[in-house]
């Protein structure tokens, strides 16, 4: 059982100059269109429940508009939720005090952000810094810590410079050394790289991922962008009109997607680089072939298999135990779109 | 139908009773608490006269020497500096080295005085709506009445003399101060706010760590126009009974002397000209950082 590190229940957000007195349509389930049409008000999040584990990092992706960034932000309170809880070691931030609240900010959850947030007037090791000098710590551990962190993320020799004098990625990276600083155990990143191109963004899920083999931090990362989810989250959560659709890791999105709106955007995935094979594989003991890890993507084991006596190939877990049997006809099935989306009139509208 | 054709105004009688009443009632008050309020503006007035006779009584050498050094300081200019040095030589090779001083001085002083209200007013009303939706009206009419009519109740209260030509400096050259504090502030970005927040910043780290620093253009701004409104002012405070450049140029127009006027109104202009560059450079100095050059 995986520990669950932050506990997000029942939460929600209504906009609007009365958002208490429309609570009970919201829970009666009223559309987010008749609620602005006939009443005013907007509906940011509805009924969110998330369990997000710990040294994990969870994913929480939708569409502009369906509250992801809303969300995020109720996790270190800087947007009051309507109702709810979000429990986080077993305190619900939602019930802080002003004081406790800072405190909690400081010291256990950090923040990296879309246009970086950086301090204009600071230097990058000072922007390092800021959240070390919020906490009180000065002189010569500040710097020693702000130096080490623009040291890992790439930035060795631009401590002096201004974030205006820096390219959209490093200042990324600035924004990353300034989040991890402070040791935080929870990491919020709100669509972190989604200014950057393409390239350059790449390459910081691999600065990410890097960091986080290491760290192990709880990592919570909103983003737009299916590709960069089911690159990096251990787990995701698919939102939309505020409200989650689905919860599951990589495998359980593609394969069993919950509805016609998540089928229909990730159909244009690289399926063969995103199934694994443990995914595609039948129950079996006794089989024989090539060893196939379980988490070895498609792209790769087509390979294997075509070379494999009978195209046939065995899947073995972590510690090298058979699990299953895969063949290259399946594998082949697998990459190849689903039957009902070859049909026409299916794209979501 | 006579009320169509003329407005309906107060009788007579009553508009005249109105009137008096107001009168004899401010006039109540600044006997009961003339003295009370002399008495508070007291320190100003001594500090005023005393940066006053330090400008005169100094050998010229020096103050052209110092003012050029602070010039130099703030500005980091050799341009300004050297115009800076020309301006005050040619105004004291025309004769009119102690009027420039006593306006210089009371410039200084006003323009403190607009600082240190102005900025935290301003900060006040960026932090609450409800401050802005109070003050902004009050500035409007501080910057909009006529001076001639403020300067009514200041005099009756103070008299004829330094503080109350301070006072109404301060009234006029305060707004554009205030006004930019609190639009500097609101204006920074939304993200590096909320970065702060993020990191568990509290009001005054978020007020002297996010937002002074980066609403200091704008603020500068502020000074900046605060100098020039106070310098606009120089003339109409000289009427009652502030020294300087202003007093000159009133005689030049009650007895038509152009060339009195001339010469005094250029030299308030030459002020405002070396305040606004020497101002506007620390503006930029401030705000290096933003330009993406490589250079430290």
């Amino acid at each position: 059982m995986i520990d669950v590190k932050v506990e997000i229940s029942n939460l929600f957000k209504i906009f609007g100059p009365n958002p208490n007195g429309i609570m009970g349509l919201v829970k009666n389930g009223i559309s987010k269109h008749d609620l602005l049409d006939q009443h005013g008000h907007v509906l940011g999040l509805r009924d969110i429940n998330i369990n997000v584990p710990a040294h994990r990092i969870q994913v929480i992706m939708g569409l502009s508009g369906s509250g992801k960034s809303t969300l995020i932000r109720h996790i270190n309170r800087l947007i009051e939720p309507t109702s709810g809880e979000i429990i986080i070691d077993g305190e619900d931030v939602l019930a802080m005090s002003q004081l406790q609240l800072r405190e909690f900010r400081r010291s256990k959850i950090s923040m990296v952000f879309q246009n970086f947030g950086l301090l204009p007037h600071r230097t990058v090791a000072q922007n390092v810094a800021y959240g070390l000098i919020i906490q009180g710590i000065k002189g010569v551990e500040a710097i020693e810590r702000s130096q080490q962190w623009t040291e890992r993320v790439g930035l060795a020799g631009f401590e002096n410079h201004y974030p205006a004098q820096l390219s959209g990625g490093m200042r990324q990276r600035v924004g990353l050394a300034r989040a991890m600083a402070t040791d935080a155990e929870i990491l919020l990143m709100d669509e972190a790289f989604s200014a950057l191109d393409p390239l350059i963004r790449t390459d910081m899920q691999d600065v990410l991922l890097r960091l986080q083999e290491e760290l192990h931090k709880t990592i919570i990362f909103i983003t737009h962008d299916l590709d960069e989810a089911l690159r990096i989250g251990d787990q995701i959560a698919i939102l939309r009109d505020g409200a989650v659709i689905q919860v599951g890791d990589s495998q359980e999105i593609i394969m069993n997607p919950a509805d016609d709106y998540i089928a229909d955007f990730t159909k244009d995935i690289n399926r063969s680089r995103v199934i694994e094979v443990r995914s595609i594989m039948d129950n079996a003991a006794d089989a024989s072939g090539p060893e196939l890890k379980s988490t070895m993507p498609i792209e790769d084991a087509l390979q294997i298999l075509i070379n494999a006596t009978n195209n046939t190939g065995v899947v073995v877990d972590d510690n090298g135990k058979i699990v299953g049997k895969v063949d290259l006809d399946r594998a082949v099935s697998a990459i190849a779109r689903p039957d009902k989306e070859l049909q026409e009139g299916l794209r979501y509208k | 139908m006579d009320w169509l054709h003329e407005f309906p105004a107060m009788e007579r009688q009553g508009l005249r009773d109105m009137k008096k009443a107001i009168d004899l009632g401010f006039r109540e008050f600044s006997r009961a608490y003339g003295e009370g309020i002399e008495n508070f503006f007291e320190p100003l007035l001594f500090f005023l006269v005393w940066l006053e006779r330090l400008l005169i009584n100094s050998p010229w050498p020096i103050v052209i020497l110092v003012i050029v050094s602070l010039t130099w300081i703030v500005a980091r200019s050799w341009l300004i500096v050297v115009g800076t040095t020309l301006c005050f030589l040619v105004i004291g090779y025309l004769g009119m080295w102690e009027d420039t001083m006593a306006t210089l001085a009371i410039i200084s002083v006003s323009t403190l005085i607009c600082i240190c209200l102005g900025i935290p007013l301003g900060i006040g009303m960026a932090r609450s709506d409800r401050v802005q939706f109070v003050i902004t009206p009050i500035l409007d009419v501080m910057q909009t009445i006529p001076s001639f009519v403020y300067l009514i109740p200041v005099v009756m209260l103070l008299g004829i003399g330094k503080v109350p030509g301070l006072i109404a400096v301060c009234i006029y050259a305060m707004p554009p101060i205030v006004r930019l504090t609190n639009l500097g502030i609101r204006l920074v970005d939304k993200e590096v706010m909320e970065a702060a927040d993020a990191f568990g910043a509290s009001y005054w780290q978020r007020l002297f760590g996010v937002q002074m620093p980066l609403a200091l253009p704008n603020i500068f701004a502020g000074v900046n126009q605060t100098i020039m409104m106070a310098l606009a002012m120089v003339v109409i405070s000289s009427m009652i009974g502030v020294r300087g450049l202003g007093l000159p140029v009133l005689r030049a127009i009650s007895n038509q002397y152009l060339a009195l006027g001339l010469l005094n109104g250029l030299a308030i202009v030459a002020l405002a000209i070396i305040f606004d560059r020497v101002s506007q450079h620390y503006g930029k100095r401030l705000q290096q950082h933003r330009q993406g050059s490589l250079d430290d």
